[in-house]
C-alpha cells in the first residue's frame, strides 16, 4: 500500500461513456460502481480473469458463485485491499480511479460488512455504530451523547431499535448485523458489499435483514449482496452477477431466471441431483449415541451410524452440531448419555483414547485446526500416527514415514511439488486431501467430517465426495456435518436435522425433497 | 524481545564471555547467504559457514596470534558453558516459549553438586560421592524444569512468565541459602575434570559437544522433537491431530532444566566454586544465539547444528576482539549491531523469497 492520505485523483474519465456501457435499462445516473476487465492473480493463480461488474445506485446486485469463484477477491478490489493487475478499469459514479487504497474507497463510499461483521464485541452499540468517528490521528474527547445521538439515529433509518448501551456480544446474529450496517451508514456508504449475511440466520431473522436492505435501496444506497442460498439471492436481487472459476458467466434479470439455472450456471454442471442415498439400516451399528447432552451446547442426542453408511448432520451454524462432533472426538466430554462403539461404551479422556478408538475428526477449520500450516506436506500427513512409525523404539523409521507419506499422497492423487514443501502452498482442495490423509492413516472406523468443502473449490467439492464415497463403500462409518443442505442432501444415504442442540428430523434424501429440507431448515 | 545489548563486563565466568561485536556482514551477498538460514538446511549452513571463515580471515588477518593451537583450545574450554545453556534454551524457543531461567537453574544444580560434595566429605570426597554429587544436581535440574512444564502445560500460563517467576524465585534461594557468597572446597579432580583434556580437546568441549549430538538425534530423528517442532508451529492443530501436548510441553521443559544441571556442573568443574550469579549475563546470549542460528522467534522451525555453528562465530568474534585488545563497550556496540543487521538480511531475503502474497 502506498498509504497515500488524500483521496485519489480521477483520471481521463468520459462519464458519458460510461453510463452509454450501463446499457442494462439504468440510462441517466452513471453507475454507482462500474469494473471493466479487471483481472488478478497471485503467483500462477489466477483470482479474477477480465471481469466485468456494474451496480447502479441504489440497485441490489448480487454476486453468485461457489466458493473460490474469486467472489471475495472481487470485493477486496473494490474496497482497495488488493490492487487489480494492470489493464482494467474502477469507476465509481461514472469516474475513473486508479491505485485505489482502503481509505480512498472508504471516503468514496464503499463499505464491506464481512461474515464475521468484524465487530467490537465488549464495547456498546453506540460505541459499535459511532466506532469511525472516533479514528484519526489526533486524540479528542470522544463526546458521549454524540455518539448515542449519531447511532440512534443510525438505527432509525433502519427502522430499528436496539438498547444503545448493551454491549454487542450480547446481541443476537441478526441484531449485530443491523449495528455493522449502522456503522455503514454512519462512514456514508454509497455502496455495501453484505458478504453472506444470512448464512447462519434463521427465515423469519431473513426476512427483517431483507427489509433492511430495501430500506438502504430506497435510501439510494446500492447493496451487493453475496450468498449461495439461491432462492433469496432471487427473491431481493434486480440483478445477478454470475462468477465462475474466476471469470464472469454473466448478469441476469433477477425476476428471469430459477434457482436451478443458476446453480447450473455457478457450478457449470447441469446440477447434480443424483442421490447418492442408500439403505444401510440392515449393516452393522457401528457408533451409536444415547441422550448424550452437554451443558449448553447440545442435548438429548441420540441416533446411530451404521458401517458403511455416510450420515448427515445439518443445521444452521451455531445449531451445536460442531460441539457434538468434538464430543465424540473425546475433546470435550458430555455430561448426559453415552456413546457406544461396535456395541462396547466408550468413555473419551481426551481425542487421543477417541483416535485410539477408530475415530477421526476433520475439523471445519482448516487453517487453525485441520493443519499444521507451516510445517511440511509430509510431517502433516503423518502427525496423527508419528508414534507409529518409531524404529528401535526411540526413532522416527525415516522410510516408513516416506512411505506412509508417498502411499497417501498417490492414493488420494494429492498434486504436490515434494512432500517437504509447506502444506501452505497447496489448494484448498489439495490441503483438504492432505487432512483426509491424515486422519486416514489412522485407520479409522468412524470419520466425522465437519464442513469438509469450506474453501475447497467447486470441481475438488465433487472429489472429495467421491473420495467418501469410496470409503463408506468399505465399511467406514461416516458422519457427514454441513450447513450446505444440497451438499448433505446429494452425498447422505440418511440426514439428522439438528437445531438448538437437538436433533430435530431425520430424512431420507430419497424420500423427501430437496426444498423440503431446506425449508425445515432454514425455515 | 528485541536484541538486547548483553551487558558487557559481567565477570559471569571469569574469563571474557560472548559479549563482543563482530564485524558486520559486508554487503547483500553476504545477506542472501544468511537469509537462506531460515527455512532451508543447506543454505542455512552454508551462510554460517562463510559467515565463519569470513570470521576466522579476518581475524587471522588482523590478529598474528589468533591462528594458533592455543587460540582454538581457548575457545574451547570458553565455549560449552554457554554453549550448553544454549541448547537449554532452544527446545523451549522451538516450541514458541522462552525459559528464562536456564541460568539461575545452573547455579542451583550447581549448588545442590556443591552441597551433595561437602556433605560427603568437602575437598575429601571420592569418586563415589561425586557421582551422587552429578546425580543430585540432574534430578535437581530435571525437577525444576519439569515443575516449570506442568505449569505452562497444565496452567496455560505463557512461558515467559512461568520461566521469569522461576528467575526470581530461584535466584533468590540460591543467594539466601550462599549469602552471595562463593561455594568451595571440592576434591581436586573435579577442578581437573573441568580443565582436562582428551586428545587436546578440553573435557568440557566434548561434553558440549555429546550434549549438541543428543539434542540433534532428538530432533532430527525422535518422535518428540517432531512433535516439538509441531506444537511451536501451531500447537491446537497438533493437540487436534493427537499428539499429548502437555506432556510434549512437560517434557520440554524437563529436558531444558536436565540441560542446565550438565551447564551447572560444567561451570562447577570449571571454577571449581558456585556462585548464584555465575553466568547470569549469558541469559539473553543464549536466545540471541538460537536466533542467529536461524531458529524461528515465533517457533516450529531451527536446527541444533546451525545453532552450534552460530555459537562457534559468537565465540571467534569474542576471543578475537579480546586477542585485539578492543575496548570492551565499543565491542558490545559493534555485537549488538552486527546481530540488527543479520537478523534484518534473513528478514528481507525471507521477505523477497516469499513473493507476492496470495490473498485469503
Amino acid at each position: 500500500m502506498s498509504g497515500h492520505e488524500r483521496a485519489p485523483t480521477p483520471a481521463t474519465t468520459p462519464a458519458t461513456a460510461a453510463a452509454a456501457e450501463a446499457g442494462t435499462g439504468f440510462a441517466g445516473a452513471p453507475p454507482a460502481l462500474r469494473l471493466a476487465g479487471i483481472s488478478k492473480n497471485f503467483g500462477g493463480v489466477d483470482a479474477l480473469v477480465d471481469v466485468d461488474f456494474e451496480v447502479a445506485p441504489g440497485e441490489i446486485h448480487c454476486l453468485a458463485g461457489e466458493n473460490g469463484s474469486g467472489k471475495s477477491t472481487l470485493i477486496k478490489i473494490v474496497s482497495g485491499v488488493y490492487q487489480p493487475n494492470p489493464g482494467g478499469t474502477i469507476e465509481f459514479g461514472g469516474r475513473r480511479y486508479e491505485g485505489l487504497t482502503p481509505g480512498a474507497a472508504r471516503r468514496l463510499g464503499v463499505q464491506v460488512i464481512w461474515q464475521d461483521l468484524a465487530l467490537f464485541p465488549h464495547l456498546s452499540v453506540a460505541e459499535n455504530i459511532a466506532f469511525e468517528r472516533n479514528l484519526g490521528l489526533w486524540p479528542r474527547p470522544s463526546r458521549r451523547r454524540e455518539m448515542r445521538r449519531t447511532a440512534r439515529a443510525m438505527l432509525g433509518r433502519l427502522g430499528f431499535e436496539l438498547d444503545l448501551d448493551q454491549p454487542v456480544q450480547s446481541l443476537s446474529i441478526a441484531n449485530r448485523q443491523v449495528v455493522a450496517i449502522c456503522r455503514a451508514l454512519v462512514a456514508e456508504a454509497t455502496i455495501v458489499f453484505m458478504d453472506e449475511p444470512t448464512a447462519s440466520l434463521t427465515q423469519s431473522e431473513t426476512r427483517a435483514l431483507l427489509a433492511v436492505v430495501r430500506r438502504l435501496s430506497e435510501a439510494g444506497i446500492a447493496v451487493v449482496f453475496v450468498s449461495h442460498r439461491l432462492v433469496e439471492l432471487i427473491e431481493i436481487a434486480e440483478r445477478i452477477t454470475v462468477l465462475r472459476d474466476s471469470r464472469r458467466v454473466g448478469v441476469f434479470e433477477a425476476g428471469r431466471i430459477t434457482h436451478h439455472r443458476l446453480a447450473e450456471l455457478m457450478t457449470a454442471r447441469a446440477l447434480d441431483t443424483t442421490v447418492h442415498a442408500r439403505d444401510r439400516a440392515g449393516e452393522e451399528v457401528s457408533l451409536e449415541v444415547r441422550g448424550l447432552g452437554r451443558h449448553g451446547e447440545y442435548e438429548d442426542v441420540s441416533g446411530r451410524l451404521h458401517r458403511g453408511e455416510v450420515l448427515g448432520l445439518t443445521g444452521l451454524l451455531g445449531a451445536g452440531r460442531t460441539e457434538f462432533a468434538l464430543s465424540l472426538f473425546g475433546m470435550t466430554r458430555p455430561d448426559a448419555g453415552e456413546i457406544r462403539l461396535d456395541g462396547a461404551r466408550l468413555v473419551l479422556g481426551s481425542n487421543r483414547d477417541a483416535i485410539a478408538a477408530g475415530i477421526a475428526y476433520v475439523s471445519e477449520d482448516r487453517l487453525t485446526l485441520g493443519l499444521v500450516q507451516a510445517q511440511s506436506i509430509a510431517d502433516n500427513v503423518t502427525v496423527t500416527v508419528i508414534e507409529r512409525l518409531r524404529r528401535l523404539r526411540w526413532f522416527i523409521d525415516a522410510e516408513r514415514k516416506a512411505r506412509t507419506v508417498g502411499d497417501w499422497v498417490r492414493g488420494l492423487s494429492i498434486r504436490i511439488g515434494t512432500p517437504e514443501d509447506p502444506v501452505t502452498t497447496l489448494s484448498g482442495g489439495n490441503q483438504q486431501r492432505v487432512v483426509l490423509a491424515k486422519w486416514l492413516a489412522t485407520t479409522p472406523r468412524v470419520l466425522i467430517l465437519d464442513s469438509p468443502t469450506v474453501g475447497v473449490d467447486v470441481g475438488a467439492r465433487a472429489a472429495i465426495f467421491e473420495i467418501v464415497r469410496d470409503l463408506a463403500e468399505r465399511g467406514m462409518a461416516i458422519l457427514l456435518i454441513s450447513d450446505e443442505v444440497p451438499e448433505v442432501y446429494h452425498n447422505a444415504d440418511r440426514i439428522l436435522h439438528m437445531r438448538g442442540g437437538r436433533i430435530v428430523g431425520e430424512y431420507r434424501p430419497g424420500e423427501t425433497s430437496l426444498e423440503t429440507l431446506e425449508e425445515a431448515v432454514y425455515g | 524481545m528485541g536484541p538486547a545489548g548483553p551487558r558487557s563486563g559481567e565477570p559471569g565466568s571469569g574469563e571474557p564471555g560472548l559479549s563482543e561485536p563482530g564485524p558486520s556482514p559486508p554487503g547483500p551477498a553476504r545477506g542472501i547467504d544468511l537469509a537462506a538460514l531460515l527455512r532451508t538446511g543447506r543454505g542455512e549452513y552454508l551462510g554460517l559457514g562463510l559467515l565463519l571463515v569470513a570470521v576466522l580471515l579476518l581475524f587471522g588477518w588482523t590478529t598474528p596470534r589468533f591462528l594458533s593451537l592455543a587460540t582454538f583450545q581457548s575457545m574451547a574450554f570458553q565455549m560449552p558453558e554457554l554453549g550448553i545453556l544454549t541448547l537449554a534454551m532452544l527446545i523451549p524457543i522451538l516450541s514458541g516459549g522462552l525459559n528464562l531461567a536456564v541460568t539461575f537453574s545452573a547455579n542451583i544444580c550447581g549448588l545442590t553438586a556443591a552441597w551433595i560434595l561437602q556433605t560427603l566429605g568437602g575437598p575429601d570426597a571420592g569418586v563415589a560421592a561425586f557421582t551422587l554429587a552429578v546425580a543430585g544436581a540432574l534430578a535437581a535440574g530435571a525437577f525444576i524444569g519439569w515443575a516449570m512444564g506442568i505449569i505452562v502445560a497444565y496452567v496455560g500460563a505463557h512461558p515467559i512468565l512461568v520461566s521469569l517467576s522461576f528467575m526470581i524465585f530461584l535466584r533468590g534461594v540460591g543467594e539466601f541459602l550462599t549469602r552471595g557468597g562463593d561455594i568451595s572446597g571440592f576434591p581436586a579432580f573435579v577442578g581437573e575434570i573441568g580443565h582436562g583434556t582428551v586428545l587436546g580437546i578440553p573435557l568440557p568441549f566434548l561434553i558440549f559437544a555429546g550434549c549438541a549430538v543428543w539434542w540433534h538425534v532428538l530432533l532430527g530423528r525422535a518422535p518428540l522433537g517432531f512433535s516439538i517442532y509441531m506444537v511451536g508451529s501451531n500447537i491446537e492443530a497438533t493437540r487436534y491431530s493427537g499428539v499429548d501436548t502437555r506432556r510434549v510441553l512437560t517434557l520440554i521443559y524437563t529436558l531444558s532444566g536436565l540441560m542446565c544441571a550438565i551447564a551447572g556442573l560444567v561451570m562447577l568443574t570449571r571454577f571449581n566454586s558456585v556462585r548464584v550469579g555465575h553466568g547470569e549475563a549469558y541469559l539473553l546470549i543464549t536466545v540471541l544465539a538460537c536466533f542467529l542460528g536461524g531458529v524461528d522467534p515465533f517457533g516450529g522451525f531451527g536446527r541444533t547444528a546451525s545453532v552450534v555453528l552460530a555459537l562457534v562465530i559468537l565465540q571467534v568474534i569474542s576471543s578475537g576482539l579480546n586477542l585485539l585488545g578492543a575496548n570492551q563497550h565499543l565491542a558490545t556496540a559493534l555485537w549488538g549491531s552486527f546481530l540488527v543487521v543479520v537478523m534484518v538480511a534473513r528478514f528481507v531475503v525471507l521477505r523477497l523469497r516469499a513473493g507476492p502474497n496470495p490473498g485469503a
